[in-house]
């Protein structure tokens, strides 16, 4: 690649270890059209970092024949390629060769965010509303009067207008929902303030009084519109970025007719009953029994368990799981609607009721402070009213009140600290999905890991190659490199060990093995029992994947023994984490043997094996109940409702699409230090966001009084709202100062991934 | 005050016009990849411009 920083080979190492190519009928069903014979696909592209890989992938993808132009957008890692004609040129391959992993993506990703547009425009108007009128009430403030004033504040009557109805409409329609169900939310204040204040000011410019609001009204729909937008886009932006990630769930599969004849058909359209052509690299769509064929099965995404499943046909297989080595013709037993992955979503849907119940802190404020507003202001009229009869005067200073109490700082105060700490979560490769995420992360003191994918790679490594001869090391990489076989694969990473070995005629034997012929001697890769025909079988490997061995003409002449390697900066992951005093714990549906191994490897003293879904499901729940707030980790289908049940998930870039989607926090890097940085920043910013609240309840306790006695003018106001917002920005952005200053200063906790992140974006 | 009557307009006419420069940059999508707007400043182009 010719790229520069360290972090993106990382993040393609663990891209390229789960995906697998999109075949050339999946793109074309992805494509949508433009019109005549012109088509456009979008390919997500997590590898693409800088303005060298935008040249690249541009250059590259333009030169292909047939392609209309490729533009790639970074800050979606996204890349859009317009082509003609009714075969798909072959980009995914020709961006593969660059070393960038492409996958494709969810048709409804295509969307524009309409809601951050409008929301966008409306910052824009409002923003230009209230610059204007500021600069008309200056005059006013500086002494205009008579006529020029009346001018004036006409004028900005004229303005605020457009204003209101337009940047306003965002609040009075979440006002007017909110009050229709009888609920209580932070935009009713401010409706009620905006209009009133503005009415007030509209009957004190007919009638030429001194002082009008309307600067007030507005300036305040356009600090709280900021706020607003920083939380949507916070939102937003990580969530197309999981969405887009990779697609591991199959598209559509090959249909064997029963006159012979193949279709390529989407997923939605498989019925039961139907003969599917599984190829080897592809994944199963929907659950189904083997009737031809053999073949080495992938099922960690489906059942957790690391080591490749051999079948022969009369099996059954599920969806989500990946066909390694053999073709397989599979008949459907079930529609994708009734598979297994479905299963998972129910199961899923069902659990997420623990964590519907959450409310944010802000909504929690909210519930308390609205009420508190509009009674302080309801109050100030009455005394006014009974102490001095006078009801313009009485409503002027209630509406200050109203106006003065309003919750700019409080709208922003969460919002802006949650973008500030998500920022620094996605620099070092961790996206948040929403801001609540944080807020509930910062209250667990229980961490529950999934072992396979999670706590190790789910990928086998060669433990013993020192004690392999490097000749017979070389052939047996040179043989490996044919086969998609995680022994394999493990194995090919030694190659160009010494001099090349001649090979002829490779073939693989699905569930067994590779042959090969080279000087006239037969070579056998794979099971002891068929490569060694001829040798005297030793007993079997003791380690979790023994029995893999090298064999010319029938002797061993090698063994191999694999082992399931832990996860970059597990074990450093696991201290940190007790030194924040958080419990752990490791579910796992893998054996007792190959859990006890793990956790003895992590010091991880309570480990539970051997679980289907619905008892990682059950285990959470029984935490939650005895008063634990629980972090599940994990990445597989089966631990999906699990990552649903608990009270916050975090889940790996490699996870399995809908894993992906139930987790709150994904982290793109290999390091499992992402799980305590994510819990560090999240309890900054936790602490931040009680600071800016108890900052806006100070300033409250102050100016309140102050505007009940009658005292603030709209300058004031003006003055003490924005300086409210000011020192809870300038609080906010203390979090990016203080987590840079201890990532710089301190090496031994900011290991591979997460220094590699700390560079200038 | 005579010239207020000119200046106000043109002041809310310059500022309008700012405005609509904005929303038209929005619309034609000029913010929908910051981060790239300002890595491709450092690619060379040498043969034809983007579309």
């Amino acid at each position: 690649m010719s790229c520069c920083a360290p972090g993106a080979e990382m993040a393609l190492d663990v891209a390229g270890a789960a995906s697998v190519l999109p075949s050339s009928q999946e793109v074309k069903l992805a494509s949508r059209s433009l019109g005549g014979d012109l088509y456009q696909t979008d390919l997500s592209v997590p590898a693409v970092h800088c303005a060298a890989c935008i040249r690249a992938i541009e250059t590259a993808l333009g030169k292909l024949d047939r392609v209309e132009g490729a533009r790639v957008n970074l800050s979606t890692k996204r890349v859009s390629v317009r082509w003609r004609g009714d075969e798909v040129p072959p980009f995914v391959a020709t961006l593969g060769r660059l070393g960038y992993d492409a996958h494709l993506f969810e048709p409804e990703a295509y969307g524009k965010d309409k809601t951050l547009s409008e929301l966008i425009r409306a910052v824009a108007v409002a923003g230009f509303a209230a610059g204007n009128i500021m600069l008309l009430s200056v005059s006013v403030w500086s002494g205009a009067a008579g006529a020029t004033r009346d001018l004036f504040h006409w004028v900005s009557a004229l303005i605020a207008i457009p204003a209101l109805a337009f940047a306003g409409g965002i609040f009075f329609r979440s006002a007017w929902n909110a009050l229709r169900h009888g609920r209580m939310n932070m935009d009713v204040p401010i409706a009620v303030g905006v209009s009133l204040a503005y009415a007030m000011s509209l009957y004190e410019t007919i009638n030429h009084g001194d002082h009008a609001y309307f600067d007030a009204s507005v300036s305040l729909l356009f600090f709280l519109l900021i706020g607003r937008t920083l939380d949507h886009v916070m939102r937003e932006r990580a969530r197309t970025a999981v969405k887009g990630l990779s697609q591991l769930a199959a598209r559509g599969a090959m249909v064997l007719r029963g006159d012979g004849a193949r279709d390529y058909l989407p997923v939605g359209e498989i019925e039961p009953g139907m003969q599917l052509l599984i190829a080897a690299g592809e994944r199963i769509p929907v659950d189904g029994k083997i009737i031809r064929g053999s073949s080495d099965l992938d099922c960690s995404l489906v059942s957790g368990e690391s080591t490749p499943r051999t079948v022969a046909s009369g099996e059954a297989v599920q969806a989500g799981i990946l066909n390694l080595t053999g073709p397989l013709t599979v008949q459907a037993t079930a529609a994708a609607k009734d598979s297994f992955l479905e299963e998972m979503v129910r199961l899923m849907e069902a659990a997420e009721g623990g964590r519907a119940h959450y409310r944010r802190i802000a909504d929690r404020v909210s519930a308390l402070y609205a009420p508190v507003v509009h009674l302080a202001a309801f109050v100030t009229f009455a005394g006014w009213m009974a102490a001095t009869g006078d009801w313009h005067r009485a409503m002027t200073i209630a509406i200050a009140v109203l106006i003065i109490t309003c919750p700019c700082a409080l709208g922003l105060a969460v919002p802006i600290v949650q973008v500030v700490a998500a920022r620094r979560l996605f620099e070092s490769g961790i996206m948040v999905k929403d801001g609540s995420a944080m807020e509930r992360l910062a209250a667990i003191d229980t961490a529950v890991f999934d072992k396979t994918g999670t706590l190790t790679l789910g990928q086998p490594h060669l433990v013993n190659a020192p004690s392999i001869e490097p000749a017979m090391l070389a052939i047996a990489a040179e043989m490996a490199a044919h086969s998609r076989h995680p022994f394999s694969r493990a194995i090919a990473g030694f190659a160009g060990f010494a001099g090349q070995p001649k090979l002829e005629s490779v073939s693989e034997h699905p569930g067994f093995g590779i042959e090969a012929t080279a000087a006239g001697s037969t070579w056998r890769l794979g099971r002891r029992g068929w490569a060694g025909w001829r040798a005297r079988t030793g007993g079997e490997g003791n380690h979790g994947y023994g029995g893999t061995v090298l064999t010319k003409d029938g002797i061993i002449v090698a063994s191999f023994v694999f082992e399931d390697a832990l996860r970059a900066d597990a074990r450093a992951a696991i201290v940190q984490l007790n030194d924040a005093r958080v419990s752990m714990e490791m579910l796992s549906g893998d054996t007792a043997a190959a859990c006890a191994d793990v956790a003895k490897a992590l010091g991880i003293d309570r480990f539970v094996p051997v679980l289907v879904p619905s008892g990682k499901v059950e285990c959470i729940e029984a935490l939650a109940r005895a008063g634990h707030k629980v972090l599940m980790v994990g990445d597989g289908l089966n631990d999906t409702p699990a990552l649903s049940a608990a009270h916050v998930s975090i889940a790996p870039a490699t996870a399995a699409d809908i894993g992906r989607n139930a987790a709150d926090f994904v982290f793109l890097r290999e390091s499992l230090l992402a799980v305590p940085l994510a819990l560090d920043v999240s309890r900054k910013a936790g602490r931040l966001i009680r600071q800016n609240i108890a900052i806006a309840i100070v300033y409250n306790t102050i100016a309140v009084p102050i505007a009940i006695l009658g005292h603030v003018t709209p300058l004031i106001a003006a003055i003490a709202m924005s300086a409210s917002s000011l020192l809870v920005i300038g609080n906010a952005l203390r979090l990016q100062g203080f987590v840079l200053a201890e990532v710089t200063g301190a090496p031994s906790a900011t290991r591979s991934g997460i220094r590699a992140s700390v560079q200038p974006s | 005050m005579t010239t207020l009557v000119y200046l106000i307009p043109a002041a809310l006419f310059l500022g309008a016009l700012g405005l609509s420069g904005f929303l038209w940059a929005l619309r034609s999508g000029q913010y929908e990849d910051l981060h790239g707007a300002a890595e491709r400043i450092l690619i060379d182009r040498d043969d034809k411009p983007e579309r």
